[in-house]
């Protein structure tokens, strides 16, 4: 039936003229889109060009007002997911739908449970799954549960989720944001076996060396509609983001100002208890001047969040935390705020924002003590939202203003709120633990300039990151941890990647030590 | 710039829709209207199916609730709904479950009938002195389910539904071999009556006294303190995202015990127009019981707003108040109790779905004004 995904040349989905407007605005007008079987189509745009309304469009999950869908050459008219997905149209979202204290198999099955008079009949399930995972040249283990599953494994389980329910036509956003190095190749392994066997990818990212590696087609989106169709032989990086953005890319600046001699922060012995009796950081002792950036890498998962964590008062751990000679190692988390210490989290959901709450109200967690911004035991609110505005403006939030709920901004904008509200108070040190993850070239490069700016005026920066050309960018050394502890500390100026992958993965411990 | 700010397309307020606010309190505001319309055919159904008028009834209730003294009625049996749905308020806007209210107001009104009636005070001043002694008693029976929380990490909806049940027995042991009075002979036991200087002042003689008044400036520092001071902030924040909040160096156990002392001590006065207007005492069969557990029906049909909370606390009372007259017109007690809470549920489903809906559609609006602005 599905005979005609089977050879390149012919159209899996085809989308013409799509238009989609909200009350009073346009959000996508006229989009085309023409993805061909068989292929790897990635579609890029900065945040707000309009992919992720196009691909609700896709998906169902939304009725375009203008345009047509074609899948597969017949027109169609998806009023829900559901009647997507009987097309033959799935989707992987970038935050995983896994019920976590059930197993892999419970997980892929649940929504569509193959019942015999109302039992579950997990045997035909199983060798189905089974199949699928082997072609995908996967192994996953089907009686795991999902809780113990790494980010990689977990998406794999989404994956093979949304083919067992028929998909072949998989859409996957932004899926390489939550992952390491290591398990992008495996993903991009896993995509390219899925079209080798005839299914199609849509592949939404702002990861230009990505989207250049692994897909075979290449839609550009702009401001709510598609400006260009190229491939990755047509184009390169710097032409890629040029579509994008509509300007060439701001080049890293090199550093002008020499560190300074004084020492902002220094660590010495931090010591983090872990699970089962192991330290999650083993003695980690640096010190940040003045000006001076420390990048931190590494493979997630090997002591930087407890590092961080640790440092910001938020983790019990033994050793010297010392910000401008004042000791803080017993200091409350307010406390160590107020000595210069900001904190930009690692999960901008979970540590970072209230999305329920308004932007403004959000820009003041952790400042409600500032005196600029309140009065006696009162919030300043005005004071609270001009200096929201003020964030918005210098870190180019886009939203409608700043009485919004977080929760109605993209993943890109609330990251720049979140980063503004840690500089915006001009710390001694910033803890900045992916600072532009998930967000688009253009905001990365302004981001990146607030923080060399800061750093001149003597800001001391930790900067945990797994991006290498952002750590490679900004940092005057690099400190590599491996299994809780300091590994290497490396010359962003002279180290290889041969070198740093070969510390972030441990087969240089030995000649470290 | 020449620094290298973002200009252009980076980094502008695109539309500001200032009436944003008020559009989501009207979209509120309608909504539970359109609840409580639901529900009153609910009951009209319920009425019908059990053989009474519906008609009938509900002219019943609205005669009766136009007169003036319903209308005092009404506010006098709101007033203690009003102190237990903020109570229960103060606790929802950290997401800490006070199911302790009853214990906590029961202990506190016989804590405060006892110390009252044995001071010799002026006037006001003695009644001030008798509230503060509730609010403190309060506070110190909400204490315990505090530090259970902070140091032993027992969840406060077990710890303050079991403290009720064992403040019931701490009071009636206090009550039986220390406090009582049987001074007058009369089958209704009472601690000692309150001198005169004890005696809330009334509004309207025999009819409304000032614990009305105390209730609406309790509600409004309510509001101020919650939605306008920096601690207020602390509070709503921990409730919105303990880890963000934990992250951003507020103290979560710290706030834990505050809010749980400032839900006992708003509980404190529950009981505290019965004991200083009423019957000038605590006694078993004196003393109002179960507002504790209403105030957390109020709280929920109020959304823990504190104009909510008045308004549903006075939808309460007035159904309350209009019990007599539906049973005169041979409509049963029970159903005004049936008719509150299919109110609530009504108004909480429909609530619920709106506050969904609206989301949806704030995000919506966001992204597409973006992408239009971006494309301007």
């Amino acid at each position: 039936m599905n005979e005609h995904y089977q050879h390149t040349g012919t159209t899996a989905v085809r989308l013409t003229g799509i238009g989609k407007r909200f009350p009073g605005v346009i959000a996508n007008h006229d989009v085309n889109l023409n993805v061909r079987a068989g292929t790897i189509h990635a579609i890029v745009g900065e945040n707000g060009a309009g992919k992720s309304t196009l691909m609700k469009t896709l998906y169902g999950m939304q009725q375009p007002d203008t345009g047509t869908i074609e899948v597969g050459g017949t027109e169609r008219h998806f009023r829900s997911p559901s009647e997507a997905i009987d097309a033959g149209i799935g989707m992987v979202h970038q935050h995983f739908m896994l019920a976590d204290n059930l197993s892999v198999l419970e997980n892929i099955i649940l929504g569509s449970e193959p019942a015999r008079r109302g039992v579950i009949n997990a045997g035909d399930a199983r060798r189905r799954i089974g199949d699928i995972v082997a072609s995908l040249g996967a192994e996953l283990n089907l009686d795991d549960p999902v809780s113990e599953l790494g980010v990689g494994e977990r998406q794999r389980v989404e994956i093979v989720k949304v083919l067992y329910r028929g998909a072949r036509v998989l859409i996957l956003d932004e899926p390489t944001a939550v992952l390491v190095p290591e398990e992008v190749d495996e993903l991009f392994d896993t995509l390219r076996r899925l079209v080798d066997d005839g299914a199609t990818v849509i592949f939404i990212s702002h990861k230009l060396d990505e989207v250049l590696h692994v897909s075979d087609d290449i839609t550009v989106m702009r401001q709510g509609t598609t400006v260009a169709e190229t491939t990755p032989s047509q184009v390169d990086r710097a032409g890629l983001a040029e579509l994008m953005v509509g300007s060439e890319l701001p080049s890293p600046a090199g550093r002008v100002t020499a560190i300074g001699e004084e020492v902002r922060l220094r660590v010495h012995d931090l010591v983090v208890p872990g699970v089962e009796g192991r330290p999650a950081v083993e003695h980690a002792s640096f010190e940040i001047r003045a000006g001076e950036i420390l990048g931190v890498a590494g493979v997630e998962g090997n002591g930087q969040f407890e590092l961080c964590t640790a440092l910001l008062g938020l983790r019990a751990a033994t050793g010297e935390v010392v910000i401008d000679g004042h000791d803080i190692s017993h200091a409350s988390t307010r406390s160590r705020h107020e000595a210069g210490l900001a904190y930009i989290p690692f999960d901008r959901h979970r540590e970072g924002l209230m999305l329920n709450a308004p932007l403004w109200e959000n820009a003041l967690l952790g400042r409600e003590d500032n005196p600029e911004l309140s009065k006696g035991p009162l919030v300043d609110i005005a004071a609270a939202r001009a200096s929201t505005v003020g964030i918005i403006e210098r870190f180019g939030v886009l939203t409608p203003d700043e009485t919004t709920p977080a929760f109605a901004l993209s993943g890109g904008n609330q990251q720049k709120l979140v980063v503004g509200r840690a500089m915006v108070s001009e710390p001694s040190v910033l803890v900045a633990a992916h600072p532009t993850r998930g967000i688009d070239v253009g905001a990365q490069a302004a981001v990146w300039d607030e923080i060399r700016r800061a750093r001149d005026n003597g800001m001391a920066v930790l900067l945990v990151s797994a991006d290498l050309e952002e750590l490679i960018g900004l940092s005057d050394r690099i400190a590599v941890m491996f299994d809780g502890r300091i590994t290497a500390m490396l010359d962003p100026d002279t180290t290889t990647p041969a070198e740093l992958g070969g510390h972030m993965t441990g087969s240089h411990q030995e000649a470290a030590r | 710039m020449s620094d290298g700010r973002p200009s252009g397309p980076l980094g502008k307020i695109l539309t500001p829709s200032r009436a944003s606010a008020m559009r989501s309190s009207g979209t509120t505001i309608a909504s539970s209207l359109a609840a409580i319309a639901i529900a009153l055919t609910i009951c009209a159904v319920l009425l019908a199916a059990t053989g009474k008028n519906p008609i009938d009834a509900y002219s019943t209730i609205l005669e009766t609730g136009a007169s003036g003294n319903k209308l005092l009625e009404m506010m006098r049996r709101a007033t203690p709904l009003i102190f237990s749905a903020t109570a229960v308020a103060i606790g929802f806007k950290m997401n800490i479950f006070n199911i302790g209210v009853e214990g906590q107001y029961l202990f506190a009104a016989l804590i405060a009938a006892e110390v009252g009636s044995h001071l010799s005070l002026p006037g006001l001043l003695h009644v001030a002195v008798i509230l503060l002694v509730a609010m403190v008693a309060g506070a110190a029976w909400a204490s315990i389910a505090a530090v259970l929380k902070v140091s032993k990490n027992v969840h406060e909806v077990i710890s303050t539904i079991m403290l009720n049940y064992i403040a019931l027995s701490v009071i009636q042991w206090l009550f039986e071999n220390f406090f009582r009075d049987d001074s007058d002979g009369g089958l209704n036991v009472k601690t000692t009556l309150l001198p005169y200087s004890g005696k809330m002042p009334d509004i309207v003689s025999g009819r409304l006294n000032a614990m009305f008044v105390v209730a609406l400036v309790t509600v409004a520092i309510f509001w101020v303190v919650v939605y306008r001071s920096r601690f207020g902030f602390r509070l709503r924040a921990s409730g919105f995202n303990a880890t963000a909040a934990a992250t951003a160096g507020i103290d979560a156990r710290r706030m834990t015990v505050i809010a749980m002392l400032l839900s006992g001590a708003v509980a404190g006065l529950v009981a505290m127009q019965s004991v200083t207007g009423e019957a000038f005492a605590y006694g078993p069969n004196a003393t109002p019981i179960q507002f504790g557990f209403a105030g957390i029906t109020v709280a929920l049909l109020g959304r823990n707003h504190p104009a909510g909370i008045v308004v549903a606390a006075l939808l309460f009372g007035f159904l309350d108040s209009t019990s007599a007259e539906l049973q005169l017109a041979a409509v049963p007690n029970s159903i005004v109790k049936v008719m509150q809470a299919i109110i609530v549920l009504t108004v909480v489903i429909i609530n619920e779905a709106t506050i969904r809906r609206m989301n949806i559609k704030t995000a919506e609006r966001a992204r597409a004004e973006l992408a239009a602005g971006g494309a301007q």
